[in-house]
């Protein structure tokens, strides 16, 4: 007969299965940590390919991990960590008895704590240009320990699935309270996870895998590399047609990164470890817009925004690569000098400090390079801040300066607010965000009030792009007496800050980008540089916002329709060889100022960032990246009770009862069927 | 809730079919293709109560929870009534089929009696519905969550599978006393079958009061099994005569081949 049941299934609902839907309860927005590799090793975490059950168990202290790694009753566990607790020793310890644990899931915080930063303690120490052969006694950190707080977590591998997830003990207290020491009784809340990642043992083993997939019935790639593009831009434009060397040109470099990373995939900001570096530099382009088209200096100026620093210099070990092998439109020795700014938003009073690498100022043309630099930046002391020099032996931060001098003896100088150890408390985590950097707005604005709001944190890093833009200048010949009209504008600043540590979705970003991209800034900007792909039109969210960003802020606004703006080769003046178009939307017409979408023309290029190591097939290699993100089918969580054992035995055990027991009486009905059944009213009939 | 649970719950609800199944039909090809067309027929009517129940729906207040309800009870009563309809049809069906299979056959007999196939297609009926009373809940008990979180009871699939059982059975019950009851014009016996569906058809509503609704379930399929087995030809007499090894004193003594 027909239950409610039946009718129940006929509905036709959006949601599936009212059945699976009265025992799971999917968590949504779950963060997990993925699985990278790359020559040697792979980091990470993974679930089983059936996903990973256990019951949930909240810890409430380090001693409480007694209960799940040898004490409870009913393993395998699933540990939920608030995120004070999320340290190297319970991890550790966690790792070490993994047998009983599922996985771990890290609350999502409202708060930092003290300091926090999963990250190394020597970022990128095997492909800096510290070695055995460049100064070794500098190398690995002997000298300088960069991220004394950096515990390492992000370069473990673990076994089992670690989520980040918001708060959701309800289920925990109902159900799975420890009362005096006496296990909880069954059911049990547990919860469920899937990471399961395709990609095993390091970089090598899974590009031979993927190259298999021509053969097999079921081609899946298992992984992909690491890389994003790398946004440049210059003062005088280069036609993009001619690369490798130019004669008799000496290029001035600015460089920043853009990427930063955190333990789970996906969730960085790096407030401090990569927006301040490139906003000062954007800023700086912006302030050098207008003097260098009335002065123009001797030099060019070339900015450039480097991706994937985080994993080995991606992006600057490929700019070296691209110029040392002449596909880049100029090459390492049209390089005159590079300015890289490194971490600048956390300045202890007004000291900013420059680092430069002692070995190769052991020759004296460099030597001599550096200290002019340096000497037209203490011309240029701002009043309430001084630039200090930073001890003879004191080695290179962690910086893309450190690829090029890898390659080339260039003079070089980091610009950073630390002399020896980051300040930066949280390196290369979820917590460097708008409060490491102090970023405070009154209370009570609405989100364009916010946008227009100039922040202590803007007029900070405002003072830094003035001594910059006014330092690039000096350096790239320019006229003496126009330095001190450069200043950069502080209104800039303060929007960009906004705009990448609050919310992307602002009236001013909206008109810096072109109207297919406007869904684009609906969440926030990926800090993260995520895999590779293939074509610039595909670049990460952050990648492009910069690219408009350095477009809009050094590039000039035309006259030209959208029409031409895609075509701009038919008209006479412009060119798409040394130039880029830009069609953008413009500020939304308000109030009668109709300013509509329009043309951008500036010398803003994006240039692949893809490790070179890639690209020679040689995924073992130790001189370049070859960090790879492998693949997975799906994320998720899903919460629910779980019955004891005993009662599922039973289950089986009474199921076969009833099998066995109805086999034996139909067995026997069926025998004495035409004796049970003879007086039928029917007398001739078959037999049965 | 895992492998154990799938399995208990499967051999709950399909233990005494399959072994009916097995010992009965399985042998015969003629009593499987009945058997098959009598689950078919019961495929039927499902689809044609479903679809009236789904445009009902369709063209009702989504919004409104007590229509939504009136409309479920609506529903279960009319996909009742349709299924003993088209029971009477395979039944009429079925007599012309033997009627036509007597005349192309060779013997003077006819291959399968009328009680046989008030069987088969008892079975039939009951087959399809059991599958599709269970099959998706058997699916879900098999990942590793039990029902509950939501403040349900957690006995949920135990008693889906005992109700799939007693309903199995039930319709077995309920074809042979209706083929019965059609044979010799009883209107009333085909009364009481069908107030008995709708009874045990609305207990479900019930549910999650699974005392409720399964005890009365299984008071009725005793008692309509009792009256199948007189229907069949039963009688306590025979039962006594079986049950202490009397029987092949029995046939012998009425010279009836094994």
């Amino acid at each position: 007969s027909v239950t409610t049941r039946d009718l129940k299934k006929i509905t036709l609902d959006v949601n599936s299965n009212s059945v699976a839907q009265k025992i799971y309860v999917e968590v949504n927005n779950t963060v997990p940590c993925v699985r990278l590799l790359n020559a040697t090793h792979q980091i990470g975490c993974q679930s089983s390919i059936s996903g990973d059950t256990g019951v949930i168990h909240v810890l409430e202290s380090e001693a409480d991990l007694e209960w799940p790694l040898t004490k409870g009753p009913n393993p395998p566990y699933m540990i939920l960590l608030e995120s004070h607790l999320f340290t190297r020793s319970i991890m550790m310890k966690i790792k070490k008895e993994s047998s009983r644990i599922a996985g771990v899931t890290v609350v999502v915080p409202n708060t930092s704590p003290s300091e926090f930063s999963p990250h190394t303690t020597c970022p990128n120490e095997n492909t800096g240009v510290y070695s055995d052969t460049y100064g070794p006694h500098l190398a690995h950190c002997n000298t300088t320990v960069w991220n004394p707080l950096g515990n390492g977590l992000s370069y473990e591998e673990f076994d089992f699935p670690v989520f980040s997830l918001k708060e959701d003990k309800q289920c925990y207290y109902d159900h799975n309270r420890v009362v005096n020491g006496s296990a909880p009784q069954y059911p049990l809340c547990a919860m469920q996870l899937f990471s399961h990642m395709f990609a095993v043992t390091d970089t090598a083993t899974c590009m031979r895998r993927n190259d298999v997939i021509n053969f097999s019935i079921n081609p899946e790639m298992v992984c992909d590399p690491l890389g994003d593009f790398n946004v440049w831009g210059s003062i005088r434009p280069y036609n993009r047609s001619q690369l490798g060397h130019r004669d008799n040109e000496s290029v001035v470099m600015a460089a920043a990164r853009l990427d930063s990373r955190a333990f789970f995939w996906d969730v960085s900001t790096g407030a401090e470890g990569s927006i301040s570096g490139f906003v000062t530099l954007l800023a700086a382009a912006h302030a050098l817009r207008d003097v260098t088209q009335v002065a123009p200096p001797t030099h060019n100026i070339l900015f450039a925004f480097f991706q994937g620093e985080a994993f080995d210099y991606i992006g600057s070990s490929r700019m070296v690569y691209d110029m040392q092998n002449g596909k880049f439109v100029i090459d390492l020795d049209n390089v005159h000098s590079l300015l890289e700014i490194g971490q600048v938003g956390l300045r202890n009073g007004s000291d900013l400090f420059l680092h430069s690498d002692p070995v190769s100022r052991m020759n004296d043309t460099v030597n001599d390079q550096v200290r002019e630099h340096e000497r037209y930046r203490c011309s240029l002391i701002h009043r309430h801040h001084r630039l200090v020099d930073n001890f003879q032996s004191s080695p290179l931060p962690p910086s893309s300066l450190q690829r090029f001098l890898r390659a080339q003896n260039i003079p070089g100088i980091v610009l950073a607010d630390h002399r020896a150890a980051f300040n930066n408390k949280y390196y290369e985590s979820y917590y460097d965000n708008a409060d490491n950097l102090n970023l405070r707005y009154p209370p009570n604005m609405t989100a364009e009030e916010q946008l227009e709001f100039l922040t202590d944190t803007a007029m900070a890093l405002t003072e830094v792009a003035t001594v910059v833009a006014r330092a690039l200048y000096k350096q790239a010949g320019g006229d003496g007496t126009q330095v001190d009209n450069i200043k950069a504008d502080s209104k800039t600043v303060t929007q960009m800050l906004f705009g990448f540590l609050v919310q992307a979705n602002n009236s001013w970003f909206q008109a810096l980008i072109p109207p297919e991209l406007k869904d684009m800034l609906s969440d926030p900007p990926d800090f993260y540089v995520g895999v590779a792909s293939s074509s610039p039109a595909k670049a990460k969210p952050l990648t492009r916002l910069v690219q408009f960003l350095l477009a809009n802020l050094t590039g000039t606004a035309t006259n030209l329709t959208q029409d031409q703006c895609q075509k701009p080769d038919d008209l006479p003046d412009e060119s798409v060889q040394m130039y880029s178009y830009l069609w953008v939307q413009g500020t939304v017409p308000h109030n009668g100022t109709e300013k509509g979408p329009f043309c951008v023309r500036a010398s803003v290029r994006l240039s692949q960032a893809l490790s070179p190591a890639f690209d020679l097939g040689e995924y073992a290699s130790r001189n370049y990246s070859t960090w790879t993100e492998s693949r997975w089918k799906f994320i998720k969580a899903r919460i629910f009770l779980v019955a004891s054992r005993d009662l599922e035995m039973l289950t089986l055990g009474v199921g076969v009862a009833v099998l066995f027991s109805s086999l034996l009486v139909t067995y026997f009905i069926s025998t004495k069927a035409d004796v049970l059944f003879s007086s039928a009213r029917e007398p001739a009939s078959a037999a049965y | 809730m895992t492998a154990a649970v799938f399995f208990g719950c499967t051999f709950i609800a399909f233990g005494p079919a399959i072994s009916l199944f097995l010992f009965t039909i399985a042998r015969d090809p003629l009593r499987v293709i009945f058997l098959i067309a009598g689950a078919f027929f019961w495929l039927c009517s499902l689809l044609l109560s479903s679809l009236v129940w789904f445009i009902t729906v369709q063209i009702s207040n989504k919004d409104s929870s007590s229509q939504q309800k009136g409309l479920l009870i609506f529903g279960v009563v009319l996909s009742v009534l349709l299924q003993e309809t088209f029971r009477f049809g395979y039944y009429k069906l079925l007599k012309k089929a033997n009627e036509g299979l007597l005349m192309l056959s060779s013997e003077e007999t006819m291959p399968i009696s009328i009680q046989q196939l008030a069987y088969v297609s008892g079975l039939g009926f009951g087959f399809m519905s059991g599958a599709f009373s269970v099959v998706n809940i058997l699916a879900d008990s098999v990942g590793p969550g039990t029902i509950g979180i939501h403040g349900d009871s957690q006995h949920y699939f135990l008693s889906s599978a005992f109700m799939t059982m007693a309903i199995i059975l039930l319709h077995m019950f309920w074809g042979v006393v209706f083929f019965d009851a059609c044979e010799k014009q009883l209107w009333w016996s085909l009364a009481v079958v069908v107030s008995s569906h709708l009874l045990v058809s609305c207990l479900t509503f019930q549910n999650p009061q699974y005392v409720g609704s399964l005890v009365p379930t299984y008071i009725i399929m005793f008692l309509m099994g009792l009256w199948a087995f007189v229907c069949a030809g039963g009688s306590l007499r025979n039962l006594k005569f079986c049950l202490t090894c009397k029987d092949k004193d029995f046939l012998l003594a009425h010279h009836r081949p094994r």
